[in-house]
């Protein structure tokens, strides 16, 4: 199996099932039926596959693994070229398994063009992984923007009431941050002369070009974060969204940005990034409070799940930005664990909008009393989110704080205070829908998590214990690449101090 | 080459060719009964057209002069060629079920796309101004006329009559600013003018600056760039919808083709004097064209503000080959263009078929309101459309993204950063409209069905222009390499 394309055989995998999908013919139901069951099993074998890529995953080698390339636009030196490090590799499988939860969990709730909501999650599938696993500038912006089109069609052909607004909003926000992004990459590729990113991550642009490269990228991943101020596209798209939809956004779409500043942002433009860390931190800090203030005052469960997002996503940025060991490895845990518990804090949700078709935090309460273990599975999550020890939460969010500490303790404290908000408005949350006395009419019939929404569930509910109770697996994994990254992002800044001092001292 | 001597003939063969079909299907035409005739022609002339593009790959063998050195082949000339003759057929293939609908199938109307051809190919090939007239005039009075096709219609009337005056100024414009060059230069070949601006150490003199930039009016007349575009919504709205679908590509291939030549070539050392006028006006393009559309209803209307935007795009590229300095990378900004244009002419075409499909109880629907739920009541079709609306908006992995990727690089590369920065914000406004077709064709609920079944023709047509937008990012070299060469033509050394 050595030289198995593990990659590009997860990466298109899914496309294969789109192509059965495609083949199918009968009546509506029949073909909504076969199409389910395609995509189940195919996102299946890609997760099955994908796990592949962990176990023969080498921890103490540096650099990339499962490297494939060919020649793909031969006059600008394109390449498709795949690999994953101990950073994306995580981001690989959690994409294949979220989507394996998103058809599950779409099972009954879709019954409208069953086979385009398939295909459409399919082809997303193939395009997240790709994201993550691209090692060329070009092919990964190709992945990296090709996901719009269909989230756009998620959002807008299965949303809820405002799903237009909602859709073009995702739509253009993101496409206005990302096209500077392309500029940014074309200029780095006549500069370095290459688009391999592997050649990039040790290539000193110049000086005085870092920052506009930097910005352009920022532009492109402060929007998929989303950091305060250009959140706003996020409330909408999560509150249209199907849960499912909901899940991948929330579960792999965010990570985009925080995958992307640890890939470009830190390792390729350093000194810019050294530059802008203060304005970074200021961001996410606004991200953390504002955010947690925001979510506290909200009357729709997923709009406050969404605001919850942009408040952790802010751990991550600050995580990031600290850039030492403790802090990068936080950030990637956080990730990992916010994919994990946001993706399910909307299933949660979800559960219960199948059930009566409403989001209001008002429409419910006392939900203990006929769906105890929903209730129970509600809390786990909810618990995670707030990063309670034993949980995945707790080990990303601490961290960050230690690493966000040595950098700057100022904003470490102020970070802080965020995890105290988070705990204020998901408990406020919990009281409301799950606590209480059970008095709506809706409410008195309502029925209890079913066996396919628990298996939906205990993937998740294991890898928020596993990640909580011993994470060593998987901080062994990145600690070689996280090491890597720091050291580059070090010595370019050393490097650049002494230059500097070398030409202070010659004047 | 002596006054006396016989022109070779041999590369201008296509254009023989064309010319001498024409004639033949006009004759078989005027001879035969009015169906037989108007399907003799209709097949015949896609026939023709077919085998003038093999004629045109023939006769490709580096650089040739004829007619005493007025009319040229070289690698250029053969791509923008078979773009051309593409766009030609595919638009007669389309036409044919919306011209019997509406009881204009006439033998004329095949006749006239070929001569349309015949000037565009004269066009391309032109190396001396008055070629270059000849082939532009032929290639109008042919447009003007089946413009108004559909003679009782006052809409397609009234498009014929304005495309006519309005074109019949740019021809001026185009003829005063001719005569100036001529009257400073004292000649209307390309090379000698090349030749004379090259070793001229003082620059140019006044009058044939003041004839370039006439020059350029008129042909950004033809190419519909801001700000002589008036003409395009109205015209593109009431004329034959086969017709718009020729009218956004084939002469806008051809008249770019012509206006990177007259550029590159003769006026290729004045590029200081005329990159800041394209410069110019492919920003005004790039933002009119997607700013104005944003309001329209009527899918043609759209089409227009989208190919003034497209073509807008198409001229950074010529922005860059204006760029004095590094014949690569104004090589690159050929490069770039003409794979841009390429990739415009089958999302172009796809599209078209596909507004020709908007038929209602056997009657054309405009309004883009019409293909409300179209993803319900025909999802392939719906789907096709799908994926020209995102591949006109520049998303990966969609082809559209690489010409936009193509001609963007070419601009940094030339550090021309301005032009860059503005033509992507102004892609981002464009796709809203792009969106916005999805939308409907997604979002909203269904209203009755258009029209089925689709015509096998129809269905081809489709089926390619959408594969070949779907998949062109998996093999991209051989449009890539031949665009190569034909952009290495044009700038050698």
């Amino acid at each position: 199996m050595e030289n198995f394309p593990w990659l590009s055989v997860i990466t298109f995998a899914p496309l294969v099932g789109v192509f059965f999908i495609l083949l199918i013919r009968g009546d509506e139901e029949l073909a909504a039926k076969n199409a389910r069951g395609v995509g189940l099993w195919t996102s299946l074998i890609t997760f099955f596959v994908s796990l592949g890529i962990w176990i023969n995953f080498d921890n103490n080698a540096s650099g990339f693994q499962f490297e494939e390339r060919v020649v793909w636009v031969e006059n600008l030196g394109l390449a498709y070229h795949l690999g994953v490090d101990g950073i994306s590799m995580f981001f690989v499988i959690l994409s294949t398994l979220l989507t394996v939860l998103c058809i599950g969990a779409s099972w009954l709730s879709i019954k409208d063009r069953v086979r385009e909501y398939i295909i459409a999650f399919l082809v997303l599938e193939t395009l997240m992984i790709g994201m993550f696993s691209a090692l060329d500038l070009v092919l990964f912006y190709v992945f990296f923007e090709g996901v719009l089109i269909p989230m756009f069609l998620i959002i807008g052909v299965w949303g809820g009431p405002r799903r237009n607004y909602a859709a073009f909003k995702f739509f253009l926000y993101t496409l206005a941050g990302s096209v500077l992004m392309l500029l940014a990459i074309l200029t780095m590729i006549l500069q370095a002369g290459t688009a391999d990113i592997t050649k990039l991550l040790t290539h000193d642009f110049p000086v005085g070009l870092q920052p506009w490269l930097w910005l352009a990228f920022f532009a492109s991943f402060a929007v998929k974060v989303p950091m305060w101020p250009v959140h706003t596209w996020l409330p909408d798209a999560h509150v249209e969204a199907p849960t499912a939809g909901s899940v991948i956004l929330a579960g792999v779409l965010l990570k985009f940005g925080g995958y992307g500043f640890l890939r470009f942002s830190l390792p390729m433009f350093p000194i810019a990034s050294a530059d802008f860390t203060p304005f970074v931190f200021g961001l996410s800090v606004i991200a953390i409070i504002y955010t947690s203030l925001v979510a506290l005052a909200q009357e729709d469960m997923k709009k406050l799940i969404a605001y919850s997002s942009v408040a952790h996503m802010g751990f991550v940025t600050m995580g990031t930005f600290a850039a030492n060991q403790q802090g990068i490895e936080g950030a990637v845990i956080q990730m990992l664990s916010h994919g994990v518990v946001s993706a399910a804090l909307f299933l949660v949700v979800g559960v219960i909008y199948d059930r009566i078709h409403s989001r209001e935090i008002d429409v419910y309460g006392g939900l203990i009393k006929r769906m105890p273990f929903y209730g129970l599975i509600f809390m786990i999550f909810l618990l995670a989110s707030v990063g309670l020890p034993g949980t995945s939460g707790f080990v990303g969010e601490f961290l960050i704080l230690v690493g966000t500490f040595k950098a700057n303790s100022w904003v470490a404290l102020l970070g802080a205070t965020g995890v105290i908000l988070g705990a204020a408005y998901m408990l406020y949350l919990y009281r409301r829908v799950v606590f209480g006395s059970l008095t709506k009419e809706a409410l008195m019939s309502i029925t209890d998590v079913s066996y396919r929404e628990v298996a939906v569930f205990a993937p998740l509910l294991l890898i928020v214990f596993v990640m909580g109770i011993y994470p060593a697996p998987f901080l062994d994994v990145m600690q070689v690449s996280v090491e890597n990254l720091v050291d580059r992002y070090t010595s370019a800044l050393a490097a650049h101090e002494a230059h500097q001092a070398v030409t202070v001292l010659a004047k | 080459m002596p006054e006396t001597a016989f022109p070779n003939l041999i590369p201008a063969l296509p254009e023989i060719f064309l010319a001498v079909a024409a004639m033949l299907l006009l004759m078989i035409g005027v001879f035969s009964r009015e169906e037989l005739a108007a399907r003799t022609a209709g097949y015949g002339s896609v026939i023709v057209l077919i085998v003038a593009i093999v004629f045109v790959g023939l006769v490709a063998e580096g650089r040739v002069l004829t007619f005493g050195g007025a009319f040229v082949t070289d690698p250029f000339a053969v791509f923008v060629k078979v773009m051309t003759l593409i766009a030609a057929a595919a638009a007669i293939l389309m036409s044919r079920s919306y011209l019997e609908d509406h009881k204009i199938n006439r033998f004329e109307f095949p006749v006239l796309v070929l001569l349309a051809a015949l000037g565009m190919l004269m066009m391309v090939s032109a190396n001396d101004l008055i070629a270059l007239y000849l082939g532009l005039e032929l290639q109008s009075l042919a447009l003007y006329v089946i413009a108004s096709f559909q003679r009782d219609s006052t809409r397609s009337a009234e498009a014929g009559l304005k495309y006519f005056v309005l074109g019949a100024v740019a021809s001026g414009l185009l003829l005063y600013g001719m005569t100036l060059v001529y009257g400073f230069s004292g000649t209307t070949n390309f090379d000698v003018l090349e030749k004379l601006f090259a070793d001229s150490n003082a620059g140019a003199p006044v009058g044939v600056i003041v004839g370039v930039v006439f020059i350029i009016a008129g042909l950004a007349f033809k190419i519909s760039a801001v700000p002589f575009h008036m003409w395009t919504p109205d015209v593109y709205e009431g004329a034959p919808t086969p017709v718009t679908a020729l009218l956004a590509v084939a002469p806008k291939i051809a008249a770019m083709g012509l206006f990177i030549r007259v550029m590159t070539g003769p006026f290729g050392d004045l590029s200081g004097q005329w990159q800041q006028i394209i410069i110019f006006i492919s920003i005004a393009s790039m933002v009119l064209g997607a700013f104005a559309a944003i309001n329209q209803k009527n899918i043609k209307r759209l089409m227009a503000y989208s190919s003034i935007g497209h073509m807008g795009y198409a001229l950074i590229g010529l922005a860059v080959a204006g760029q004095t300095g590094s014949p690569a990378v104004q090589s690159d900004g050929l490069h770039g263009m003409l794979v841009y244009l390429a990739i415009y002419m089958v999302m172009n075409l796809g599209t078209f078929a596909c507004i020709l499909l908007m038929k209602k109880d056997g009657r054309m629907m405009e309004d883009i309101n019409d293909l409300a739920g179209l993803s319900k009541t025909n999802p392939a079709l719906a789907a096709v459309l799908t994926i020209f609306m995102f591949s006109m908006a520049g998303i990966p992995p969609l082809a559209g993204f690489l010409g936009k990727l193509y001609v963007f690089q070419s601009a940094i590369q030339a550090e021309l950063f301005g032009l860059a920065i503005i033509g992507v914000l102004a892609s981002v406004v464009g796709a809203f409209y792009y969106l916005r077709i999805v939308k409907v064709m997604y979002f909203d609920q269904p209203e009755d069905g258009l029209d089925g079944p689709i015509s096998f023709e129809m269905k081809s047509i489709l089926g390619v222009m959408g594969v070949v937008i779907l998949l062109f990012i998996f093999l991209p070299g051989p449009l890539l390499s031949g665009a190569e060469a034909a952009s290495a033509a044009l700038l050698p050394g």
